[in-house]
């Protein structure tokens, strides 16, 4: 199952030679454990909640995460991050404890939030669920 | 991607048979909610079968994921992006489902009925590209020379370890020689069993020299690669897919793009049965009908109610789950559980068809690992001046990252990475156009992601008739994606509302 090779990909700085590119609009196998908060943003987040963090609405809406009161607690974007809700998908397979950390503080303390209570990857560990099984997984 | 894609699809036949008409005549109002193909199809029947049927859908067309862009053709995805599709005059791309197999029925029978004609859809070209920037300096790999040498080797090393007395406890020695026997078919192996360069490998692989006529017609054999390296390339990952029951032969696709299937309904279903530019707000219930609060998307502000017996809501789950609906608890949990599969696609039109001209590769997909994942090729137009290529169909990681870029780059990155396995990219790219459906305003992602934990837990409670409301849709189906599962799933929800409502609203 490809898949699970590939959301791997980025947790797992995997030794082999598959670098694409150096193309700074994809992400490379080999450049996973250099991955920052800011990268995991702009590569994944803001394909839903946009570059600018303001969200977007069409027959639903996806929430700005731009001067967001929900991000006070660090543990509310943990537990999105990694369990996913409604329409958004779960990360925890794409990312490890510390990126998945990365990438809440950059949240936190950018687009208007400036929370200083950086989390850590223990902190995200205690939120991580079991891994689950896709159909795909067949 | 490709692999992970490939195993998205559920072996299981589809159950459909034609459906003798809805027994009995239905009297009363359906309010139906979305015109994609389950909408329409819902529309469509209930309708036939004497429901006074009112359609509310949030585009300004109907068809929902069934959708063809063409010359002319505006799309503004969430964040405001708005491209103007620039394809000349008969050129087409299918954001959206591209192809049908010939096993699903529902999706045939309709167009079938309807006179929507359909064409051969090449899935699977043997001419056609392997590509790893890692394997070979990032030279491509025809697909016939991949899998001719794949089975070779693996037929050779099978052969000697039958040979060396390795299978003796597991098959009599009857069966081992016949085992051989077709081996040596499988493989292409000569008639000592080994996968060599010559008559029988090339007759699988292709030739070096292609036999021709004449006094300099004599055939040159190619040269088979060896098993080690074929092993270590991992290109044959990538011939998963078209093995797969969903992607055997025959494969088909309408005339003219996929589009035609909607368009047909519409047409079927006459000018006033869908009310466009509609945004459900809410859905509410009580003992005598359902009430939708909805906005016309052209006048802001003002809500507006629809009221109807009974409601079939084909709403994806992912714009769903953020509307109040009246319905139970454990319903209400459903339709919170699947999140949404990302992926992105990209047109790109080019001046020549030189993947014919050049390449001989007439329909048909090359796969590679790059982040674009594939390459389409038209099966449509052999012969003519310009094509459409389907540039990009992105999974998973290599989605969300497409998604994230503007659509502009979308289409630059296509070129640039498509160029690795054609370098006539660069000279002959006109314009291209990209859809990545987690930005698509009407859908919010492109199809149900389903694990077997929510399937064990919410399936039953997401398809069932809840007093008045029944949802439908592929995120209602064992076919997640298809359009097939849009319309089973529609079938079967109609078919509960049905004997609900000529039970007298009792059941």
């Amino acid at each position: 199952m490809k898949r699970a090779a590939v959301f791997a990909m980025l947790v797992v700085a995997a030794g082999t030679a598959a670098a694409q590119n150096n193309d700074a609009a994809f992400l490379s196998q080999k450049d996973a454990a250099h991955v920052t908060g800011e990268q995991l943003f702009t590569h994944i987040c803001q394909g839903c909640h946009m570059p600018d963090a303001k969200g977007a609405v069409g027959a639903g809406h996806y929430p700005a995460l731009a001067a967001n009161a929900k991000l006070a607690s660090a543990a509310y974007p943990i537990v999105m991050v990694m369990n996913g809700r409604g329409g958004m998908p779960a990360f925890s397979m794409i990312l490890n404890d510390q990126q998945a950390a990365d990438v809440v503080n950059y949240v936190r303390t950018h687009f208007g939030n400036h929370y200083t209570d950086a989390v850590t990857a223990e902190q995200v560990k205690a939120f991580r669920p079991p891994a689950p099984k896709p159909e795909d997984a067949r | 991607m490709y692999q992970a894609m490939a195993n998205l699809g559920f072996a299981a036949e589809s159950t459909y048979r034609r459906p003798p008409p809805l027994q009995g005549t239905g009297k009363g109002s359906v309010l139906v909610l979305g015109a994609g193909l389950a909408g329409l199809v819902a529309a469509y029947e209930l309708g036939k079968a004497g429901y006074k049927v009112q359609v509310l859908e949030y585009n300004t067309r109907a068809g929902g994921r069934n959708w063809t862009l063409r010359g002319g053709d505006e799309y503004t995805e969430l964040g405001g992006h708005k491209q103007t599709c620039q394809f000349d005059k008969g050129l087409y791309f299918n954001p959206g489902p591209w192809r049908i197999p010939y096993h699903h029925t529902g999706v045939l029978d309709y167009c079938h009925q309807f006179g929507v004609q359909l064409e051969s859809f090449v899935q699977v070209n043997h001419n056609a590209y392997m590509h790893s920037p890692d394997y070979a300096g990032g030279k491509p790999m025809r697909q016939r020379e991949l899998v001719a040498d794949w089975h070779g080797g693996i037929a050779e090393l099978l052969a000697k370890a039958s040979g060396k007395g390795a299978l003796d406890d597991m098959a009599t020695k009857e069966d081992r020689e016949i085992l051989l026997e077709s081996l040596r078919q499988f493989g292409g192996l000569d008639n000592q069993f080994r996968y060599v360069m010559g008559s029988a490998s090339s007759e699988h692989r292709g030739y070096a020299k292609e036999p021709g006529g004449g006094p300099d017609g004599k055939p040159g054999f190619s040269k088979p690669v060896g098993i080690s390296e074929i092993l270590n390339s991992r290109l044959w990952k990538q011939l998963g897919m078209s093995s797969l029951y969903e992607y055997q032969t025959t494969l088909m696709q309408p005339v003219g793009g996929m589009d035609a299937i909607g368009k047909a309904f519409v047409r079927e279903l006459g000018p006033q049965a869908i009310t466009y530019n509609s945004k459900v707000t809410a859905i509410a219930q009580d003992d005598h009908g359902v009430t939708v609060t909805y906005e016309d998307t052209t006048r802001p502000g003002q809500a507006k109610q629809a009221k109807a017996d009974w409601c079939v809501c084909t709403i994806p789950l992912s714009i769903l789950s953020q509307i109040p609906i009246q319905v139970s608890a454990e319903k209400a949990a459903a339709i919170s559980a699947v999140p949404y599969m990302s992926s992105a696609k990209v047109g790109l039109q080019f001046k020549r068809r030189f993947w014919e001209t050049d390449e001989r590769i007439y329909g048909g997909i090359s796969t590679t690992d790059l982040p674009i994942g594939m390459i389409g090729y038209p099966t449509h137009g052999i012969g003519s001046a310009k094509g459409v290529l389907l540039g990009a169909y992105a999974f998973f990681m290599e989605a969300y990252e497409f998604t994230a870029l503007d659509p502009a780059t979308r289409v630059a990155k296509a070129v640039e990475y498509g160029a690795q396995l054609h370098p006539q990219y660069k000279k002959e790219f006109e314009n291209g156009i990209s859809v990545a459906w987690h930005r698509v305003p009407s859908t919010l992602g492109c199809f149900g992601w389903w694990t077997d934990e929510a399937r064990e837990k919410h399936y039953a409670n997401l398809c069932s008739l809840d007093g008045r409301i029944v949802l439908a849709g592929e995120h209602a189906s064992y076919l997640p994606a298809w359009q097939e599962g849009a319309i089973l799933s529609s079938l079967a929800a109609i078919g509960q509302l049905h004997r609900k409502a000529v039970a007298g609203g009792k059941a």
